[in-house]
């Protein structure tokens, strides 16, 4: 018998009790929903973090003091990255727990050969700039020499922070076109050399002396999409201050809790990153809470991956647990519906049906039960799983694989759990069948 | 005329080789020519309707051997069966037995289905056929939405569907009120006359088999006697 009839058949069935059928399908509906609303979520969270490194440099190294305490150690360093200076991760930290601008400058001159840029910066703060009569708002970065080498701008008029600027952490600063165009009226060239006011929340207002203006540079291969994203959620404009300059005007010392490395051309970053942690140990050795470690991009990456994975892992477990119920439940109508449908049954093979005609009618029937439950599961799973990536702030990214094995799966379970109830049919007694009342 | 049933020497035991072992048929002997209308009578427990199912091929004899249509029945198998019943045989039932939830000309296409003909020339067969039991008018509606009397008319329809060798009917006045029951026993010998279809009647009813040309009377798993109604023919 054909295929196409059996569809019909099936589908005769199903409408002909939709309650129930829904109801069975719930299952199914449950456990493929939450596969594909898991797997949308982390492929949206993966493809967005893998964006985001990959753009920040997945080449450089990124040096953090990090907690000893039980936290896994690849989520402290991930925290580190993804939270490079918030308050609350250093609040805990005594000036003992930092690294030093002189662990740094020592190790920059013991690895000459391998290290082509050390990029220290912090974020010094919000505030206003005032020039005159006019004020605009600002955020504040002091950085090291290095920064400029990961994070590539181009001087539009003026110069560049030289050696003294940095050493002698004198107040002068790089602007960008926002605070030009606010202060000077877009006159790039009036600017230079002025003294701006800066207040900074919880420091005193100092004056700084605008050296250049700058602009990021299209070819930027440093911060990339994390300073774009910086331009939307700060509306300010962005100064550079040098790194000293910006712990005086705080009132920070001269410490570190996270520092970025770029290593030169044909250097094995990974093997380089241990060979960082490795010397960072004696410095904190007798620490007891705090200790340095040194990772790869590629290697948070890596480590986030499998966090995400795992994460996956265990909720298509729960799901598969939710498919297996489906599946039983599945079963259980379909030898409800060959017991109701015995008269039926026997009718058929009195009028000519093969048992291979039967068997493959009810397994149709729990096939196409099966796999309308996993089309709707899916689509809700798609649509709860965009929306929850939507809301954590993701590009939802649907999982193809995921799509594609789910629609096997659920047709799967039709074929596992249908073909007992199918085959009790198939092999009725036609003489007892037809009698059954 | 051309023998179409042979039943010889048919023995058939239930229970076999446990203490309730039980013959029910005792050697029954039996040959149906083309063309002809016989009725098999018989009290309940007779045997009617094991015979019935050994006739329908639902069920195979202890011992005997039984030609349909010049097919050697004991030896076909299992699947051969089903295309025997299929292509052969055009059951009617006293509960009508049709399927559910499925209207009337989907169900006389039903034996051409399991046949593998073309759903175009199912169609245009079955239509031929709700033609011929004065049913075309209700092609589309569902077995609950049928009286009695329609319904066991589509049965007829569906039981025709394969042109089968012969019509088996099991007691097919059974549910019906004596005026139904007379119009489909009227389509019966319509079927029979212009036709000229092999019939075997069920009944328990003399009345009914009186209508036939020949009575078999069944009693205790045994022919006990054989009437040729001249008569009526």
């Amino acid at each position: 018998m054909l295929i196409a009839e059996n569809i019909i058949l099936a589908f005769n069935s199903i409408m002909s009790n939709k309650m129930r059928a829904l109801l069975t399908m719930l299952g199914i509906i449950i456990g493929i929903g939450s596969v594909i609303a898991i797997l949308t979520v982390g492929n949206s969270l993966t493809l967005t973090v893998e964006d985001n490194m990959q753009s920040m440099g997945s080449k450089d190294i990124f040096v953090a003091v990090t907690s000893r305490g039980e936290d896994d150690e690849r989520e402290s360093m991930i925290d580190g990255v993804v939270y490079p200076t918030t308050e609350v991760s250093r609040k805990e930290m005594n000036d003992e727990d930092y690294i030093t601008s002189d662990m740094i400058h020592d190790m920059s001159d013991k690895f000459t050969d391998e290290i082509y840029a050390v990029n220290v910066y912090n974020r010094v703060g919000d505030g206003k700039a005032s020039y005159s009569a006019a004020d605009t708002d600002i955020m504040v970065t002091g950085v090291s020499a290095g920064y400029f080498l990961t994070n590539a701008i181009d001087i539009k008029s003026g110069r560049m922070f030289n050696a003294s600027d940095f050493n002698n952490a004198r107040n002068v600063c790089l602007v960008d076109k926002k605070l030009v165009d606010a202060l000077f009226k877009g006159d790039a060239e009036a600017c230079l050399g002025k003294e701006v006011e800066f207040e900074i929340e919880g420091a005193k207002t100092t004056s700084f002396s605008v050296i250049g203006v700058y602009e990021k540079s299209n070819k930027d291969t440093g911060m990339g999409s994390l300073s774009s994203m910086m331009d939307i959620l700060m509306p300010g404009a962005q100064v550079y201050i040098p790194l000293k300059a910006g712990n005086q005007l705080t009132g920070s010392k001269d410490l570190y809790s996270t520092f970025r490395v770029s290593t030169t051309v044909g250097v094995d970053t990974e093997q380089f990153a241990k060979e960082l942690t490795n010397y960072f140990k004696p410095y904190f050795e007798a620490n007891p809470n705090w200790r340095v470690q040194a990772v790869t991009f590629e290697g948070m990456l890596d480590s986030l991956t499998s966090i995400i994975d795992t994460i996956t892992l265990a909720v298509s477990i729960i799901a598969g647990i939710a498919l297996l119920v489906g599946g039983i439940g599945v079963m259980n109508i379909m030898l409800v519906s060959v017991t109701e449908r015995t008269r039926e049954i026997g009718t058929r093979k009195a009028l000519g049906a093969r048992n291979s005609s039967i068997r493959i009618q009810f397994l149709i029937e729990a096939m196409v039960i099966c796999l309308i439950g996993g089309i709707i599961g899916l689509v809700l799973g798609l649509v709860s799983g965009s929306l929850l990536s939507s809301l954590l702030g993701y590009q939802a990214a649907p999982s193809v694989p995921g799509v594609i094995f789910s629609l096997l799966f659920s047709i799967g379970i039709g074929i596992a759990f249908g073909y007992f109830p199918a085959d009790k049919a198939a092999k009725m007694n036609p003489i007892d069948a037809l009698r059954h009342e | 005329m051309s023998e179409i049933i042979r039943l010889e020497n048919i023995i058939k035991r239930f229970y076999i080789g446990q203490p309730n072992e039980l013959e029910i048929l005792h050697g029954i002997n039996l040959t149906v020519n083309e063309g002809e209308f016989v009725s098999i009578v018989g009290p309940s427990g007779s045997g009617k309707s094991t015979l019935m199912n050994l006739i329908g091929v639902l069920d195979r004899p202890t011992s005997g051997s039984y030609h349909l249509d010049g097919i050697d029945v004991d030896r076909a198998k299992d699947n051969e069966l089903s295309d025997i019943r299929n292509r052969k045989i055009g059951f009617v039932f006293q509960t009508y037995n049709l399927i559910a939830k499925t209207n009337a000309i989907k169900n006389v296409e039903l034996p051409m289905l399991y046949a593998g003909v073309s759903s175009r020339e199912r169609h245009r067969r079955a239509k031929e056929l709700m033609e011929m039991v004065e049913m075309s008018d209700r092609t589309k509606h569902l077995p609950e939405e049928l009286s009695g009397g329609q319904k066991q008319r589509v049965a007829i329809a569906r039981a025709m569907a394969n042109n089968p060798a012969i019509i088996l009917a099991d007691e097919p006045t059974g549910a019906l009120d004596s005026k139904t029951g007379r119009l489909v026993m009227d389509l019966f010998h319509k079927l029979n006359d212009e036709k000229g279809k092999t019939i075997i009647l069920i009944t328990h009813s003399q009345e009914l088999a009186d209508e036939t040309d020949r009575i078999v009377s069944l009693r205790d798993g045994n022919v006990v006697g054989e009437v040729i109604n001249k008569s009526f023919k």
